[in-house]
């Protein structure tokens, strides 16, 4: 039985074929429909999260499951004080897989520890976003065909932002991939993470404050919001909420075939003027999500369609 | 006589001298600042033997460091948090006055309950019953991070 907890758990060979069988839902969803029928997911979520859980249910839904579940810990045991462990442990009575999203980082682990069902990591506080990463990635093999060769511009929250981290370290197995860090100084992508990318030899990056001087070189834009829950001073989030702003005049700085990512929600780091904007891929990224995650059901409950 | 010999003979005559011990373990070298986290956290606080700790004593090596004597046995230790605070530290078991042994300390790949995360935000934080689990991530810099959230040892 496997889990799905960082990226790296899956190699690079499982992570094309993950993609191809995406892509082929996407091509022919009716081959899929019924190919969970009488399974069902728990979709365990501690934290709120719209797109990510309905995600998951619209996925299993499309594969001719069922989903049960909770939305917040509030309206969960964890609120009687219930440990990730127990709660784990009965909801693999009632699944057959589970996708969880806890506020704690690592809660996800312990869970995987204790199930007798696959867990999926739905984003773990700060940490860690899996099925987001793979969704960014496939979004990026699907326009631009391939994952090597490209400048992938990161910007916002790169301190906080746990898409930002898994995506660096899923794309550093790719080849002759560098990266431009854009962020202010207090969002600055972590010490440990730029310990990683010195260890990858030939890795090239480099870290600027500015957007528009970043824009010209880029191949991917990949946005991301200042979270708020992320802080613990108010005062700072209001002072850097507002950092980055990409509206066209700035788009004007990038190229034609550039696109444009952001795992949503945005609050407005994108000026809404870009989603019209053929360079903007980021509701692609949701459907794509769906179908990633399809594929990453089929293959944790190890169900071939043929 | 040039400056250096004056002052190691003016440090000689005003050295903090603590007596040496007959039975016990002598932990050496320890990095400077580090010895007082390793008595807490190796639970030599909660023993009724005598215990020393010098701090920022002379080392000819290192210019400064820690040391602590222990007058115990060392065999109800678990030695591995040692290595896992200050790889470069060294033991020396006593027994009758004489340094018997010198343990090797290896760094262990996981330590269980031996440290805790002290990262606020770690599922380790709040599920009851829960392991604390480090694991080695980088031998030559003998890096430890949390099982569950990564984060580094001492470093939080």
């Amino acid at each position: 039985m496997r889990h799905l907890m960082t990226p790296l758990d899956l190699s690079v060979e499982e992570l094309d074929k993950l993609m191809d069988t995406a892509e082929d839902i996407k091509e022919q969803p009716d081959k899929y429909a019924h190919a969970c029928d009488g399974r069902v997911l728990a979709t365990l979520f501690y934290e709120p999260s719209t797109r990510t859980r309905l995600s998951f249910e619209a996925a299993m839904l499309h594969l001719g499951g069922k989903t049960l579940g909770f939305a917040d810990a509030g309206s969960s045991s964890a609120a009687k004080g219930e440990s990730v462990a127990d709660t784990i442990r009965v909801a693999s009575c009632f699944a057959d897989i589970a996708a969880m999203r806890h506020f704690k980082e690592g809660a996800p682990m312990v869970a995987a520890q204790f199930a007798q069902i696959p867990v999926i990591n739905a984003g773990d506080g700060g940490h860690q976003h899996p099925t987001q990463t793979l969704t960014d990635l496939m979004t990026m093999r699907s326009v631009r065909g391939s994952l090597s060769d490209m400048k992938i511009g990161m910007c916002g929250d790169l301190k906080f932002g746990r898409t930002v981290h898994s995506l660096i370290r899923a794309l550093l197995r790719y080849n002759n991939v560098s990266f431009v860090f854009i962020s202010p100084d207090e969002l600055r992508l972590p010490d440990y993470m730029i310990e990683e990318l010195d260890s990858h030899e030939g890795v090239e990056y480099t870290e600027v404050t500015k957007l528009e001087d970043a824009l010209p070189e880029l191949d991917v834009l990949y946005m991301t919001r200042v979270q708020k829950e992320r802080f613990f001073n108010e005062e700072d989030y209001v002072r850097l909420k507002d950092f980055y702003i990409l509206d066209s005049r700035k788009m004007e700085h990038a190229r034609e075939d550039m696109i444009v990512l952001h795992p949503l929600p945005r609050v407005n780091e994108i000026a809404v003027e870009i989603d019209n904007d053929p360079r903007a891929k980021y509701f692609d990224q949701v459907k794509n999500g769906m179908y990633i995650r399809m594929a990453l059901i089929l293959m944790l409950l190890e169900i071939q369609v043929k | 006589m040039g400056n250096s010999d004056m002052n190691t003979t003016q440090h000689e005559k005003y050295k903090l001298n603590v007596g040496k011990i007959d039975e016990g373990f002598v932990i050496d070298h320890i990095r400077p600042g580090r010895g007082l986290t390793l008595y807490h956290d190796m639970g030599l606080n909660k023993l009724d033997c005598s215990v020393a700790i010098i701090q920022n004593a002379f080392s000819r090596k290192m210019g400064k460091k820690d040391i602590i004597k222990v007058e115990t046995s060392i065999d109800n230790f678990n030695l591995d948090i040692i290595s896992l605070l200050d790889h470069n530290a060294t033991v020396d078991v006593i027994k009758n006055g004489e340094i018997i042994d010198k343990p090797e300390l290896p760094l262990p790949k996981e330590v269980k309950n031996i440290i805790k995360c002290k990262n606020p935000r770690c599922i380790s934080s709040i599920e009851q019953g829960l392991d604390q689990i480090f694991v080695l991530t980088d031998a030559e810099t003998a890096t430890y991070r949390c099982k569950y959230c990564e984060t580094e040892y001492g470093n939080n």
